[in-house]
């Protein structure tokens, strides 16, 4: 019997060994690549140990392309972006998993069928809106802050029922009115220049209506228990208090994991960024190094140095925080 | 409970920025697929687009590619990944650490970094040429170029796979295997009448995520092939960038962004299909 194991692992880390060194071998060459002179990755045999031209390499990055401040808009982009999708997500994510209302289950249908929608159906009108009718756009955010503010007054003042059907269905119709007649007067109202290519935020918002976050946030919240909130409700606590004192505090191992999923997706993000940003000082780090790869006379090893800078924190980020990662990855697929 | 504006605040600014940015995108890119979007200012035209999609050889011709890289890599890539998930599942394993650490770094890694690290590697006088004494000129070669997206693709998504099909071994119940272990079962048979059977689910959730990604395959094939040579690795998304974003033809690329969509519903609901048996 111990003896058949023996076998049986023998046989086990003979597969997984050379494997696991293939899968390996194209980040350590990478690696090895961006410290050496041009010539030396394209000769055989291929350098498999470091050299002293990195720097060098980095140099030649810099001249080809501003790298340093392309690496940091990824960083701004990466961090704001999390950051609000992190607080829109759990606020709706919440919603989804502790209240009852009209509308809940085509609501949340409706956000979890994206997740099986292809990008591409929404890219050309999200390019439209942010690279053609910014100015639009603006007009909409706008309405969505004066609108979400007066919505947020109506439920703080509580009236009665009767009168308060009557504000909302005044506000509903208010807000419709806005959209269609408001937005367009204030649209021609705006004689500036307005322009939301080449910046950060055209990279952000339209990756803010995330529903994977949603449907992950969702199920953290329900895992709670609800006696806990009920406790707190019956103190006479409001609903805000209770999700921000009670609730996000029980979940933020939970946050963490969406925060590095999300800061990872949008540090690593690609087509959209190369969609709305073409100046080259705006551009984020993997736009700026995709722009390099199909000219001639670039060097190679500046291109590797800037796939090992912008690998190389996640890695060992990786190696210390793989359960996070891992909790993220597994979000979708196995729970519900 | 009684009725109350308050789960409607909590949801109001994610639904704004959903609705603005993903419910309407959805129904305008089916409206302007009905547009002619080649005149100024765009008219209605219900069969410009949908007609010349039927007829368009290379839209064709992207659908062959994507969906030969569908066909090939996808069941190699799950084929593999349930492998190393049983192999890094196994008690026996030593450097766990290692090896987990070896297959599942790739997530972290970013389409633009290691497409670039694939295209040199892949380069004629690059190190895979080197290491084997081939002297292919893989990029250039209709079938190399090929070999490549699948390659790179297989290297970045068999550990992702493998650590959700990972999860779904470790909720199978250990005493199945310990009665089937009483019971004389070789580990062979102890994975295809146990492990597979349980896997089912997790499978075909990772099958569906790999259709739709790979019906999305864009930044691979840009960066490492820019679609070549000729059409050669020219995928539904390459076509649609470029009929969208370098012609800007905005109703056509949304034809072909409709197109990839409902093949993507036609395989969400095989796996519905197989789901509904299931339970």
């Amino acid at each position: 019997m111990k003896r058949r194991l023996w076998w049986r692992s023998f046989w086990l880390h003979l597969f997984l060994t050379p494997l696991a060194l293939l899968w390996l071998a194209p980040l350590w060459l990478m690696f090895v690549f961006s410290t050496h002179p041009e010539t030396a990755i394209f000769s055989t045999p291929t350098p498999i140990l470091p050299s002293n031209q990195f720097a060098a390499n980095l140099q030649s990055l810099q001249s080809d392309t501003n790298f340093l401040r392309t690496l940091f808009n990824s960083v701004m982009v990466a961090s704001i972006y999390t950051v609000l999708s992190i607080f829109l997500t759990s606020l709706a994510g919440y919603a989804f998993a502790r209240f009852e209302f009209w509308g809940k289950g085509l609501l949340f249908s409706l956000v979890i069928a994206t997740l099986t929608i292809p990008y591409f159906a929404v890219v050309i009108p999200q390019f439209i809106l942010v690279a053609r009718e910014a100015k639009t756009l603006l007009a909409i955010l706008i309405g969505m802050a004066v609108f979400g503010g007066i919505a947020a007054l109506l439920a703080w003042l509580r009236f009665s029922p009767a009168l308060g059907r009557v504000l909302w269905v005044g506000y509903a119709l208010a807000a419709l009115a806005y959209l269609f007649l408001g937005v367009p007067a204030l649209r021609e109202a705006m004689t500036f220049d307005f322009r939301l290519t080449n910046t950060w935020w055209a990279v952000i918002l339209p990756s803010l209506a995330n529903s994977l976050g949603v449907f992950f946030m969702r199920q953290n919240f329900l895992s709670l228990p609800a006696s806990l909130l009920e406790a707190a409700r019956i103190d006479g606590a409001g609903e805000f208090r209770i999700f921000f004192r009670i609730a996000v505090p029980l979940v933020l191992p939970a946050m963490a994991a969406l925060a590095i999923i999300l800061f990872l997706a949008s540090w690593n993000d690609y087509l959209w960024p190369l969609l709305v940003l073409s100046d080259r000082e705006m551009q984020t780090a993997p736009v700026a190094l995709g722009s390099l790869i199909g000219l001639t006379r670039v060097s190679w090893g500046g291109i590797m140095v800037g796939a090992v800078m912008t690998t190389l924190p996640f890695l060992v980020l990786f190696l210390f925080l793989q359960r996070y990662f891992i909790a993220g990855i597994t979000a979708g697929g196995v729970k519900d | 409970m009684k009725r109350s504006a308050t789960p409607y605040l909590f949801l109001l600014p994610y639904l704004a920025i959903f609705a603005l940015f993903w419910a309407w995108p959805i129904l305008e890119s089916l409206l302007l697929s009905f547009q002619n979007t080649r005149v100024s200012p765009p008219v209605w035209n219900l069969s410009v687009n949908w007609g010349r999609i039927l007829g368009d050889a290379a839209f064709w011709d992207a659908l062959r590619n994507t969906v030969l890289i569908l066909v090939i890599q996808v069941p190699l890539m799950l084929a593999l990944a349930t492998a190393l998930a049983v192999a890094l599942n196994s008690q026996l394993l030593r450097a766990r650490g290692f090896f987990r650490f070896a297959f599942f770094a790739p997530v972290v890694v970013g389409a633009v970094a290691y497409s670039a690290v694939f295209r040199l590697l892949f380069n004629q006088n690059g190190a895979v040429n080197a290491a084997t004494g081939l002297d292919l000129n893989w990029i250039f070669d209709p079938v190399g170029a090929m070999a490549v997206i699948i390659i790179t693709l297989t290297w970045r998504w068999t550990g992702y796979n493998a650590i959700i099909i990972l999860a779904g071994l470790q909720s199978i119940p250990k005493d199945l295997y310990e009665a089937a272990e009483i019971d004389g079962a070789s580990p062979w048979q102890q994975f295809w009448r146990i492990t597979v059977p349980s896997l089912r689910p997790v499978l075909l959730f990772c099958l569906v995520l790999s259709i739709i990604g790979t019906l999305q395959l864009f930044t691979e094939p840009w960066l490492i092939t820019n679609g070549g040579p000729g059409t050669a690795t020219t995928t539904l998304g390459v076509y649609l960038y470029r009929q969208g974003f370098q012609n800007i033809n905005f109703g056509y690329a949304s034809t072909i962004a409709y197109a990839i969509t409902l093949l993507a519903l036609v395989f969400s609901i095989i796996q519905l299909r197989l789901f509904g048996r299931e339970s």
